[in-house]
């Protein structure tokens, strides 16, 4: 909660630049004596750790930058340039690009911890909006930072999405040459894409900024979803939070360690190593498996319009949520029937992700031939697909509203220094 | 909790069969046969000898047709490359990289004519290609474009393997498969042949026409360390040595990986230990 | 999950070992450090120069392309370099002026390889602000530089106008009688 500051500077030099520009007393607020509840688990860890990935995707990338060529003719080599003759180059790259992974991964978690602990709900709409928002610039950052290395599935996968527009009535066409630049995904495209992906990072620096205001104005959410009610309830930033989100951030580098070392092209597609050629398509067309979920919904819908919709419609679920749900109850910890809905959600996520990856007649169950429904056998991942993504908005669009009207819940403790009415109550 | 675990577990079983999918999963080809190579695991270093031999390989039989043009021959004299000698830890002045280099010829300008020339390679040359651009290429292959080589290992899904696999894998086509002028049957190499096939339509053979001729047969490069060159092991030499060409620096990111990784789980421990510390008496 | 504890003390308890306490701590911040310190060196080494760009730091030259009397320019490490085969004259007059006063004092011997004395070779770059001497110019028959008036002897050694230093022999070798290594 932002309450009064208890800031006090000791040296001459403290005071004199506290007069002038109280940033020390700001970090200090923030960082050090800010009351933190003290019932946080690991899922709350993942915020740290997304400010590690976003400093270390900053850092790599401007580091590439010194050796990169953004044009069609020089990017594919200029990488190879990097991973073959610059000092350490090979580390950055590998950094670079499994580092973006390791920050989807993590903030997938940090959203699913606020889907399921209600961290969106009032009075931190805004806090949650401004995750959506800075999902949002991830995503364009991460599309066109694939582009950047100039491979097949850079080239091809640029060539999908950006026809994506020429779905929409009227002015699609020009949209889509717009944003070429020309008539075809070419070298004006990467040079754009270049200048963009190196803009939006720093965009969302600023916003995250804002997001870790907007959450020092109403204060952390926590697993019981009751708010701190006294100073037993907290404690404060620095060592607590500080130690354990340093210890969560260390677990997480080994993770990042073993891809970057021992798997470093695990996450990525092989023929990204073939240099782009717009003549030749690779047989399989795939974005990165970050991507997948929306990809499975876009395929999903057999109109080209109706699945440039649906694929942002899911994203714009994101942003409705906070007004979707009806609960009174925050955490899903005392809403028993809402977890189970949940772990479904959660599975179907997968589910799709798996979908997005795998051509879309391709049966599920091998060798199974049953019906053909709209052009389609059941047992394709189409089909499933289509389950899937109907699971997904009936989750946003008529379970989270519907439930929390009609939902038996568990008793909410009244504090979080007095959690314990159940063994039952202290799990999740 | 039950009931969390059984969902997940329904999932699981689910998501097995969906990522099981069909046998051929591979544009139709056979999976590629595993070959127990030196580089591979968490320790895996080259093996010097067999870089040469499949250096050798290269030079003799597919630098015909490949270019291998995002190496240098210095890259030969560096550390975990097949010429590299601790005598000479810049691998500019490694003799037998500038022998090697010796041997190409690269285009150039006269500087005092102007005139192109061709003039032979220095150590700080890449490979020179053997056809000027990708036309060239084709009109001498029959319109197919034999793909450099540089990253070959890297940018086919099973990497080494599959060269290894593809280049021994040639059988004959079995009958009812028609196939098509300057093509080869090759059960390895991805393709969808049930246009060309004629027989029992429930099972249409794995893998594709491959433009290639089979490069390789026994005794086709004789080994200087007396190795003995059956096609078997041409194949194996010559696929851990486009594994180098693609990824050279594979040795230093192993062993640095190593280090870091004891550093981290060190650090996680101490870091660990002090959340414990910090926490003792608080209830959390 | 951590331990449940109802009803637990919010004070943290201090006193049982606050010596063994802070020693955990700053071991861990210590080895968090010593880790990011690490971890800056190869962040700072990718901006020397790679791998491709230190192949070229040297480079061989044919003399047999030089006549006596004349000077080759050839560029290395993209900046000129002035390759002379210098005549038994213009030696003569170096190492007679090797003990006369000049700026930067050096004897003519200390600029060559023992034994082929007829070989100059000096980076083409006036030591003043970095402009081309021009061939023979000058009253020592050096060279001189057009850009503010420095005179360079036949040795390349600064001897009138505002360059401080001589011009720069670098690192070379003689592979053979024809052919030299520079870099």
């Amino acid at each position: 909660m932002s309450g009064h500051s208890t800031y006090q500077p000791k040296t001459g030099i403290e005071r004199w630049l506290d007069a002038r520009l109280p940033i020390i007393r700001l970090g200090y607020d923030s960082f050090v004596d800010y009351p933190t509840p003290r019932n946080l688990n690991y899922w709350w860890t993942f915020g740290g750790i997304l400010s590690l990935c976003l400093a270390s995707q900053l850092i790599t990338g401007i580091i590439l930058v010194m050796h990169y060529n953004p044009s069609a003719q020089g990017a594919f080599a200029s990488v190879e340039h990097i991973m073959r003759d610059v000092n350490y180059g090979w580390l950055i790259r590998y950094m670079h690009a499994n580092g973006a992974s390791m920050f989807f991964i993590a903030v997938y978690i940090h959203m699913l911890r606020g889907l399921y602990y209600g961290s969106y709900k009032a009075p931190r709409e805004v806090l949650w909006l401004l995750g959506c928002v800075i999902y949002l610039l991830m995503m364009a950052t991460a599309f066109m930072g694939y582009v950047l290395p100039w491979g097949q599935m850079s080239f091809h996968g640029a060539v999908v999405i950006t026809n994506l527009f020429g779905a929409l009535p009227l002015v699609g066409e020009s949209i889509t040459t717009w944003l070429w630049g020309g008539f075809a995904v070419d070298n004006p495209t990467l040079n754009r894409f270049f200048s963009l992906h190196y803009l939006l990072p720093f965009m969302i620096a600023g916003v995250v900024i804002l997001h870790i205001w907007a959450l020092h104005v109403v204060g952390q959410n926590n697993p019981t979803g009751v708010d701190p009610k006294s100073k037993a309830d907290t404690v404060p930033f620095t060592p607590y939070a500080t130690v354990k989100d340093g210890f969560a951030m260390s677990v997480f580098l080994i993770l990042f360690a073993f891809f970057v070392f021992y798997m470093p092209n695990a996450l990525g597609h092989a023929d990204n190593y073939v240099e782009a050629n717009p003549l030749v398509t690779p047989s399989h067309i795939v974005p990165e498996w970050y991507f997948l979920p929306f990809y499975a919904i876009l395929r999903a819908v057999p109109d080209k319009l109706m699945g440039v919709l649906a694929m942002f419609g899911a994203i714009a679920c994101l942003f409705a949520l906070p007004w979707l749900d009806t609960s009174k109850v925050r955490s899903m910890r005392y809403r028993p029937t809402a977890k189970i809905y949940f772990v479904f959600f959660l599975v179907v996520c997968i589910i799709l992700g798996f979908c997005g990856a795998k051509l879309p007649d391709d049966p599920v169950i091998p060798h199974l031939t049953t019906f053909q429904v709209m052009g389609s056998d059941l047992n394709s991942f189409v089909w499933l697909s289509r389950a899937a993504s109907l699971y997904y908005f009936a989750f946003f669009l008529v379970v989270l509203p519907v439930l929390g009207l009609v939902e038996k819940t568990l008793p909410v403790p009244d504090s979080i220094a007095s959690p314990a009415l159940s063994a039952d109550a202290h799990k999740g | 909790m039950l009931r969390k675990l059984s969902v997940i577990a329904a999932a699981a079983g689910l998501l097995v069969v969906g990522a099981a999918g069909p046998a051929l999963a591979n544009g139709g080809a056979l999976p590629a046969k595993e070959v127990h190579w030196s580089f591979e695991g968490p320790f895996g270093k080259f093996d010097q000898a067999q870089l040469q031999r499949g250096f050798k390989v290269y030079r003799e039989v597919c630098s015909a047709c490949h270019s291998l043009k995002l190496v240098s021959f210095r890259n030969f004299g560096d550390k975990g490359g097949p010429f590299y000698s601790e005598k000479y830890p810049n691998s500019n002045d490694n003799p037998w990289v500038k022998a090697i280099a010796k041997d190409y010829e690269v285009a150039d300008i006269d500087s005092e004519t102007g005139d192109a020339i061709k003039r032979p390679a220095t150590s700080a040359d890449h490979f020179p290609s053997p056809f000027a651009n990708e036309a060239a290429a084709r009109a001498s292959n029959g319109g197919a474009l034999p793909p450099d080589m540089s990253l070959l290992a890297k940018a086919r899904e099973e990497g080494p393997n599959h060269i290894y696999s593809v280049v021994t894998g040639y059988v004959d086509a079995p009958k009812g498969l028609t196939v098509p002028t300057g093509g080869h049957y090759n059960p390895y190499f991805p393709g969808d042949l049930s246009s060309s096939w004629h027989g029992d339509h429930k099972h249409v053979p794995p893998g594709g026409f491959i433009a290639m001729a089979p490069p390789l047969k026994a005794g086709l490069v004789t080994f200087d360390d007396g190795t003995k060159s059956t096609l078997d092991q041409q194949a194996k030499d010559v696929s851990a040595f486009l594994m180098w060409a693609a990824e050279p620096k594979l040795e230093e990111r192993k062993q640095t990986g190593f280090a870091v990784l004891i550093y981290l789980v060190l650090l996680s421990g101490l870091l660990y230990a002090s959340y414990k510390t910090v926490w003792k008496n608080e209830s959390h | 999950m951590a331990d449940t504890a109802v009803g637990a003390t919010t004070e943290p308890e201090h006193g049982s070992d606050p010596s063994r306490r802070d020693f955990i701590h700053i071991a861990a911040i210590a080895a968090a450090a010593g880790g990011a310190a690490t971890l800056v060196w190869p962040f700072i080494d990718q901006m020397n120069p790679s791998a491709d760009t230190r192949a070229l730091a040297s480079t061989e030259f044919d003399l047999t392309k030089v006549a006596e009397g004349q000077q080759v320019t050839i560029k290395w490490r993209g900046k000129p370099l002035f390759v002379r085969n210098r005549t038994k004259a213009e030696i003569a007059k170096a190492v007679a002026d090797d003990n006369a006063s000049m700026k930067d004092p050096a004897t003519d011997a200390s600029r060559v390889k023992p034994g082929k004395s007829n070989w100059l070779i000096v980076g083409g770059i006036c030591t003043h602000l970095g402009c081309v001497p021009t061939f023979g110019g000058g009253e020592y028959g050096g060279w001189f530089c057009p850009c503010h008036g420095s005179v360079y002897d036949t040795s390349g050694r600064i001897r009138k106008g505002p360059a401080p230093l001589n011009l720069v022999v670098p690192e070379y070798a003689f592979l053979t009688d024809t052919k030299v290594k520079i870099g």
